[in-house]
């Protein structure tokens, strides 16, 4: 005898609902995520204790791998696909998206965002109305320093939650539309969706 | 630095676990034991080296969980003749777990090599290593209860 059987099979699947339900319960599941699909291709949700902490276009991020292991590096490793506990925010997004909803009800955790400065750009761009656009310079103002509209376009460049923090609601001073995180054409088309034709 | 999403971790090594669960703990306890061995690996993952062996890390962690749930149901165990539930027929145990109930009978030390070695599968310097013993005291260890195991198994 040189080996033992060990044809267990694999573990049910509802077990490993029920061990992300208990990582929950217990307080060790720092960051839970689920692919999102929607009319602006499929998108990688992710949340923390505090509230929804990622939103990236998979196909501007490298893909579902990379953005999971740049959660990993910079919040913590312990990270699980949870779909269950990004129901809200896929029902907040179809919502959206089917004409139904004009704001989000989801909390906010803004920290992936390194900056004060970047936050308060964020924070000022999060309450731009639905359907209403402002400037660099606007949310530049509104984060309590209007000179620094090159620091507030980075800071939109990298805002980590798209769509529901809208920083497609901001364009340059003049009407031009300036980059966005997923691309131009998201842009318009989410600025359409909100009835804006740029 | 490079840090693993725990997922992949859970993804890599799910089977492996329940392998060394179900080999531990009998089917009976294997779900527990299960939970218990991943929130335990979950809870210590920060802490883990970079370059630490994953598999023999989990499969250490696997085994004790696993030995401490069949302890803890074999000691909360209502005594025959009390309010036994109505699904107490079981279904016939899968025919592995003849042999694996006889691993759970060796002497602790042999026991753990032998479910490392087979359920864990890791190699004998693998073994060692988890389990803080010499190659050589580890190869020892799988080759008496293996003995042992035939001894038992296929009596003559």
């Amino acid at each position: 005898m040189t080996r033992l059987p060990t044809d267990f099979g694999a573990p049910p699947p509802e077990l490993l609902d029920r061990l992300v339900a208990r990582a929950a319960d217990e307080g060790l599941l720092d960051v839970a995520y689920a692919r999102v699909d929607s009319p602006v291709g499929p998108l990688l949700a992710a949340r923390t204790p505090r509230g929804l902490v990622r939103l990236a276009y998979e196909d501007f991020n490298g893909g579902e791998e990379l953005v999971v292991a740049d959660l990993a590096a910079r919040l913590s490793p312990r990270v699980l696909e949870a779909p269950a506990r990004l129901d809200d925010v896929r029902r907040e997004l179809d919502e959206y998206f089917a004409g139904r909803r004009d704001r989000f009800d989801i909390p906010i955790d803004l920290g992936l965002v390194r900056t004060d400065f970047g936050r308060r750009v964020l924070q000022a761009t999060a309450k731009i109305p639905f359907g209403q656009t402002s400037t660099y310079a606007g949310v530049a103002g509104g984060a309590g320093n209007p000179a620094a509209v090159r620091a507030a376009g980075t800071a939109l460049g990298r805002n980590p939650i798209p769509i529901i923090v809208p920083c497609h609601r901001v364009l340059r001073s003049g009407g031009a539309l300036g980059g966005y995180t997923g691309g131009v054409e998201r842009k318009q088309l989410l600025l359409a969706l909100e009835g804006r034709q740029p | 630095m490079v840090v693993i999403p725990f997922q992949q971790v859970l993804d890599a090594h799910r089977d492996r676990v329940w392998r060394v669960v179900v080999a531990t703990a009998g089917p009976q306890d294997a779900d527990d034991a299960f939970q218990e061995a991943w929130l335990s690996a979950l809870r210590a993952y920060p802490r883990l080296p970079e370059g630490a062996n994953v598999e023999a890390w989990l499969v250490t962690i696997a085994h004790r969980k696993a030995i401490d749930v069949h302890r803890g149901r074999a000691r909360r165990a209502i005594p025959a003749g009390e309010d036994l539930p109505e699904t107490a027929v079981h279904d016939e145990p899968p025919p592995d777990d003849a042999l694996w109930e006889a691993v759970r009978a060796l002497p602790a030390g042999q026991r753990a090599a032998v479910t490392l070695r087979y359920a864990g599968d890791l190699r004998p310097h693998e073994v060692a290593e988890a389990l803080r013993i010499s190659p050589e005291a580890a190869r020892r260890r799988i080759a008496d209860g293996l003995k042992n195991l035939r001894q038992e198994v296929q009596p003559a």
